[in-house]
This record gives structure tokens, C-alpha cells and sequence, in this order.
């Protein structure tokens, strides 16, 4: 008997250990596939050729801004990260990432602007502008075919369980989870566009249907709102948590910035 | 739920322009149908051909209204119900998807798709 209750309390303890997978199996695709391989062929092409993706005209103000003193110290970020980048390449495959002084989760569009904030005594930029996209595009460029690799154990644990429970959270008036479409239906048809496994290596990315470049965190937004749901905002902590869990479901993808989707 | 939602008729006609609207939710974005004027029809549904035959209005119309009656797990969206639903946008707030003539002129239409393709 006393056998038994132990066994009983040691499988309690192991549940809890590995939370909502121990009841349920992870949904998760495995491997990865890349958003790139869902697309049409004149899309991938748009991609493929450097000289014709739109997304460069980010990536060259991106360079640009890159090299400009910003804010009362008179520095740039090339001042400290390298002249063509070089100090930051594979940084945004690793974000987001709890900070250890801070305990904060943060992105790269966080970490740009706390760098202005606190180091170049520059006005942060405002969530998807043109500048803040610009930049984030170019950093993850350097990173370009590093494999995604966020951690999400330690620190980082509770910002993942609040991202996965928002994934799995049905919203909205038409009462839809993330993971009933990027998870169990990815391939399938809606309308005429194939849903993709909602990876977010490629971002920022050049959208068809934007005619401009997006932030992970506006594709949230449109996701959202398309299924008729309250946004939350970018930058919000939701949307950090949520970016945690969709970028660690693409672990070992490798970062296709700037992307171009449809 | 046999009972109608509405004293009018369903109009069959009426029915296959909402089902078509791509404002509003439309069937085509997950099912096929026979509507061959529109491109695209999604595939995350079964295929609404024949559709007419396999169940009667009243079945047709709880599957409109409130699918997850049937099977709590599915993606189909519920037409015509506000409960248990969370975080909804604002313009979308105390509204149904379908009103409740839409409803009934959906099924009307739906109800005419006996053949199957």
C-alpha cells in the first residue's frame, strides 16, 4: 500500500515535472518545416535572388542605420558591434532570450531599443517602424543559415508555458488555437493559401498581402484579428511569451531573414 | 433542431451569396463546393456536394448554429452562438457570425445540394 501511494505521488511529481506533455503528446511537427516550402514557386523565387527580394531595401537602411551615431552619446552601433556586424552574427537565432540581469524576456527588437535607451541615450523606436524593421531585418541577416536555436529551460521556463498555453488557447469569434491550424493542418487549403507550420525564421519578412516588411509580432496580430480576436500589442508580454514557443517549435530551422511570404 | 430560427423562409438563392461572401466567413475558405465560379475552395473540411442528402435541415442547421454540440473538438466555427467564447474583437463583440436569417437561407441552400460530385 505504502508501495503504492509512493509510485502514485514519484508519477504525480513526474507529470508536473513535464507539464500538459505528459498528458497529451506534443502536436508539434517534427522536424521543422520552413514557411518557405509552403509557398508558390514564383514566391520562392522572389526570395531566392537577392537582387530582386524586396526585403533588401530593409536590410540596406538597416546597413545605414546601422553605421549612424544615434541619440547624446554619439555612438553607433558599429561601434561596439563590429563594422559590418560581425559581433552579432547568430545572436538573433538565439532570441528570445530571458536577460540575466533584468530577468526580462526579450527580443531583438527589445534589445535594439534597450541598447538605445540605456547606452545611446536615444530614443527608443516605436514597434514596427521602419526603422526598428530595418534594423531588426539587417541583425537577422547576419544571421542568415544559422539554425534557430532559443533556450527555453531554466529562467526561460515560465515565459514557454505562458507562450505554449497561449498557442493552444482557442480566441476570437471564430473560437480558434493556433495549434489547430499551424499544428494539425498545416498543407491543407484555406482558400488558396496553403497553411504553414507558422515558423517565424524568416522574420522580419516581406509580405505580399503587406506590400511592406512585418515584425513576428504584426503576423500575430493579423492572425489574430483574422480570426476575429482581441490583438494584443506588439512588444506585449504576451507576444514575447507567444514568440518564445513559436520560435522554439522551429529549433533548427535556419534563419531565412528577410523572408518573403504571401 | 428542427425548429427554424426565423418566421421567413429560408431563400435558397439568398443563401448561396452569403455562403460565397468572403466577408463573411465564408464556407469556401475550408470547403469545396459546387460553385464553379468561385476558385480555390479550401480543403480543411469534408466537400459540401451532396451534402442536401445526407442530412435533413434540422441537421443542417445545428451544424450551422453550433457544431461543437456534435464534436466539442472541431475547428468548424459555431454560426449563430455568443456563449463560451473568449477575447473577441470589438466590432465582432454580441454578434454572430451568421444573423439568423443568414442561417436559414444557408441551410435552404445547402439543403438543394443532393448530388454529390
Amino acid at each position: 500500500m505504502r508501495a503504492a501511494l509512493t509510485l502514485a505521488a514519484l508519477g504525480a511529481v513526474l507529470c508536473g515535472a513535464l507539464g500538459a506533455s505528459a498528458q497529451e503528446p506534443d502536436p508539434t511537427p517534427r522536424p521543422p518545416i520552413s514557411g518557405y516550402d509552403y509557398m508558390a514557386r514564383a514566391t520562392q523565387e522572389l526570395q531566392d535572388d537577392d537582387f530582386v527580394n524586396p526585403g533588401f531595401f530593409a536590410i540596406d537602411r538597416g546597413r545605414r542605420l546601422w553605421s549612424e551615431p544615434a541619440g547624446a552619446s554619439g555612438a553607433a552601433c558599429a561601434d561596439c558591434h563590429g563594422a559590418e556586424g560581425e559581433g552579432l552574427v547568430g545572436a538573433a537565432a538565439r532570441l528570445p532570450a530571458v536577460d540575466p540581469q533584468t530577468g526580462a524576456l526579450m527580443n531583438l527588437e527589445g534589445h535594439i531599443n534597450d541598447c538605445r535607451e540605456s547606452r545611446m541615450n536615444a530614443e527608443p523606436y516605436v514597434y514596427e517602424s521602419e526603422d526598428l524593421l530595418a534594423l531588426t531585418a539587417y541583425v537577422s541577416h547576419l544571421s542568415r543559415g544559422v539554425p534557430v536555436a532559443v533556450a527555453v529551460d531554466g529562467p526561460a521556463a515560465p515565459f514557454f508555458e505562458q507562450g505554449r498555453a497561449l498557442f493552444f488557447e482557442r480566441r476570437g469569434q471564430l473560437d480558434l488555437s493556433c495549434t489547430q491550424c499551424h499544428d494539425a493542418r498545416a498543407g491543407q487549403m484555406l482558400r488558396g493559401d496553403r497553411i504553414s507550420q507558422g515558423h517565424v525564421n524568416g522574420f522580419p519578412i516581406y509580405r505580399l498581402k503587406w506590400f511592406a516588411m512585418g515584425s513576428r509580432h504584426r503576423m500575430f496580430e493579423w492572425c489574430n484579428t483574422s480570426l476575429r480576436a482581441e490583438p494584443f500589442a506588439p512588444g506585449s508580454p504576451e507576444y514575447l511569451a507567444l514568440e518564445l514557443y513559436v520560435a522554439w517549435r522551429g529549433n533548427g530551422l535556419p534563419i531565412e531573414t528577410p523572408a518573403v511570404r504571401r | 433542431m428542427p425548429e427554424p430560427l426565423t418566421a421567413e423562409p429560408g431563400n435558397p438563392e439568398r443563401g448561396r451569396l452569403v455562403v460565397r461572401d468572403l466577408g463573411a466567413a465564408s464556407c469556401l475558405i475550408c470547403h469545396a463546393m459546387p460553385i464553379p465560379e468561385e476558385p480555390d475552395h479550401g480543403d480543411i473540411g469534408p466537400p459540401l456536394h451532396g451534402v442536401g442528402a445526407r442530412f435533413t435541415p434540422a441537421e443542417l442547421r445545428q451544424r450551422l448554429v453550433d457544431p461543437k454540440a456534435i464534436d466539442p473538438d472541431t475547428v468548424m466555427p459555431s454560426y449563430y452562438q455568443l456563449e463560451g467564447l473568449r477575447d473577441v474583437l470589438g466590432r465582432f463583440v454580441g454578434r454572430t457570425i451568421y444573423t439568423a436569417q443568414q442561417i436559414e437561407d444557408v441551410v435552404a441552400y445547402l439543403a438543394t445540394l443532393t448530388e454529390d460530385p
